[in-house]
């Protein structure tokens, strides 16, 4: 499957900062963590199949450590699609396929021996429709750690009020834990995931488009949220907003679609991936470049 | 150019405008008369159906079930069709038993169905052809039902065969297809998005099905089971053959014949003698009561969960 992975042309290498690229200069602050100088994810020549369709193709990328990392492109570029990858999302629909080499901390993803299920709980995720269930707000939280088997009240007490305020929800919910978590806005419904998300305790968190059903101030909440968790989280984020994009992520992934080289089907590709500053600044390649000045997309 | 901006004058209103705007056509109008009416009428003949059944069978079933009034609930039937008097507690008695015993199997056996349909079968050939055969069963006529129990399975066993749980089989063969249908259109209604997030926290599928979708869909599934239910418990036919003809009450659903209210209706209008057909209006009317009330403890049941689970 991988076997040839090095003869294949990959798109984008020109901007590709590869292992090669000094340690990132975080803009925040300079104490990126060197407690694993690895990566988290070390994808190679990724490539999604829905049945015949394929969804994307060609990806590489390496997904450092406390960092925010964004996912660009229109909308069939893949950037979701290959997101879904990292949590091995992709198993649940039927028909999808996954090739190429997609390392967790040095762990094959897809290997055999891998349980999906044990991935979800080192890699959480956070959706573009805000999804609770329809419980408690208690009950949102405590899923993730009942599954894990725990089962003590004062534990669980514990989890779901660092967890909620992880994600800066505590103060307006601590008095109405037993509530159904339908009554919250649209914003705490989010906060609630990623609260849901946090009591896990995962390594990273996927996110989903997770503003894009909420308006500008919810949205604004969601990304302060994301800057306070990331010291302790890894984050992917894909967005429609090159703003979001901007504004929040230390690294950005472009993705766009181009007709394929043996077919005339279109699939998603990697264009560039670079720092955020330098790829919204001085992209290297020219479809980026339009893209980010919104002459396309 | 000073800066100083005009009010142009209010446009008069051009005919052809107006008479574009001008609400609906006479024909148009006409056309709303007719079809009101139409809707209304179909209301009413619905009503009217239903308030003669109810006026015919209280005036008739009423005397009887109130004469001396617990007695109805209180004493076995009649010996012989041409006594005078109340009594029914054996048809209540049966119906209630075999009504349970067919719910205690279909119920968990058509959830457990729908489930493998809706979260694991889905669209594969095995799915396929049970989802085909749940259709064919749904429309096979209810003594047909009570004829494969029969043969399958009374007649195997003699007379031994006649009781509750033969019919309450029967029963459970009926109710099976209604349940598994409507569960699976409710389980189908569950956003995926519910399981997407229950299976990103590490959830198996098992699990998310156990403590969302189910859940989630308790209210709906509920319902459909209950229309089953009342469904089965005014059923005469299947029971013709497979629960005997008891006169006497029998809680036992598993030893001794049986008899029930809708079979007690048949019997008695049967006969010839006016006494037996007052005790037919009678088990009417408590067949009627029973359903009344059941479906009111019904909707309090599925109102009660779906405030606790959903918004």
């Amino acid at each position: 499957m991988t076997q040839d992975l090095d003869s294949r042309p990959v798109v984008g290498t020109s901007a590709h900062p590869g292992t090669a690229l000094p340690r990132p200069q975080s803009q925040s602050a300079g104490d990126t963590p060197t407690r694993e100088s690895g990566m988290v994810f070390d994808v190679t020549d990724l490539a999604v199949h829905y049945g015949a369709f394929t969804a994307v193709r060609e990806v590489d990328l390496k997904i450092r450590p406390n960092e925010i990392t964004s996912f660009i492109g229109p909308s069939g570029c893949g950037k979701s699609t290959v997101l879904r990858c990292f949590n091995r999302m992709n198993d649940t629909i039927s028909g999808a396929r996954v090739e190429g080499d997609l390392r967790y901390r040095g762990v094959d993803l897809y290997a055999p021996s891998v349980s999906a299920t044990q991935v979800r709980k080192h890699i959480g995720m956070v959706f573009q429709k805000p999804n609770p269930f329809p419980k408690s707000i208690y009950d949102n939280v405590a899923y993730g750690p009942r599954l894990a088997g725990m089962s003590s009240r004062s534990d669980l007490d514990a989890i779901v009020e660092q967890s909620l305020r992880g994600a800066a929800l505590w103060e307006e919910v601590e008095n109405r834990l037993k509530s159904s978590a339908m009554g919250l806005s649209g914003g705490q419904q989010q906060r609630l995931c990623i609260a849901r998300a946090l009591a896990v305790q995962p390594d990273v968190i996927l996110m989903d488009e997770p503003c894009s059903a909420l308006d500008p101030i919810a949205t604004a909440r969601i990304e302060d949220l994301m800057q306070e968790i990331k010291t302790k989280y890894t984050i992917i984020i894909v967005t429609h907003s090159m703003q979001q994009a901007a504004r929040i992520s230390d690294r950005t992934a472009f993705f766009t679609t181009e007709v394929s080289s043996e077919g005339d089907r279109r699939a998603g590709v990697l264009v560039e991936y670079d720092r955020t500053d330098r790829m919204f600044a001085n992209p290297a390649d020219d479809r980026t470049e339009a893209y980010v000045t919104g002459r396309f997309g | 150019m000073t800066a100083v901006l005009e009010t142009p004058p209010a446009p008069s209103p051009s005919e052809a405008l107006l008479a574009d705007l001008a609400g609906v056509s006479g024909r148009r109008k006409l056309k709303n008369l007719v079809m009101t009416i139409l809707m209304g009428a179909s209301l009413v003949v619905i009503l009217i159906v239903i308030v003669l059944v109810l006026v015919t069978v209280i005036g008739k079933g009423w005397s009887i079930v109130a004469s001396s009034f617990p007695d109805w609930f209180t004493t076995d039937i009649p010996l012989s069709p041409r006594r005078p008097g109340p009594g029914m507690k054996a048809a209540i008695i049966g119906t209630i038993v075999t009504t349970v015993t067919a719910t205690a199997i279909a119920v968990p056996l058509g959830i457990a169905g729908a489930v493998y349909l809706n979260e694991y079968g889905k669209q594969n050939v095995f799915a396929r052809i049970l989802r085909f055969f749940t259709s064919v069963m749904a429309g096979v006529p209810s003594i047909v039902m009570g004829l494969f129990i029969y043969v399958f399975w009374v007649v195997p066993r003699g007379t031994d065969g006649l009781n509750g749980f033969s019919g309450a089989l029967a029963l459970a063969c009926l109710m099976l297809p209604i349940i598994v249908r409507s569960t699976e259109e409710m389980l189908k209604l569950v956003p995926q998005n519910l399981r997407d997030a229950s299976y990103a926290l590490g959830a198996t599928s098992s699990r998310t099905t156990l403590t969302v979708v189910i859940p989630k869909a308790s209210p709906g599934i509920i319902s459909g089971a209950l229309l089953a239910i009342a469904r089965a418990a005014g059923e005469t036919a299947p029971l013709i053959f497979t629960i005997g003809a008891a006169k006497a009450s029998n809680w036992n659903p598993f030893s001794g014949t049986n008899t029930s209210l809708s079979l007690q209706i048949y019997a008695n209008a049967k006969e010839s003698f006016a006494n037996a057909n007052e005790r037919a209006w009678g088990s009417a009317l408590t067949l009627i009561t029973l359903a009344v009330l059941f479906t009111i403890a019904a909707r309090i049941l599925s109102a009660r969960i779906s405030r606790g689970s959903a918004s």
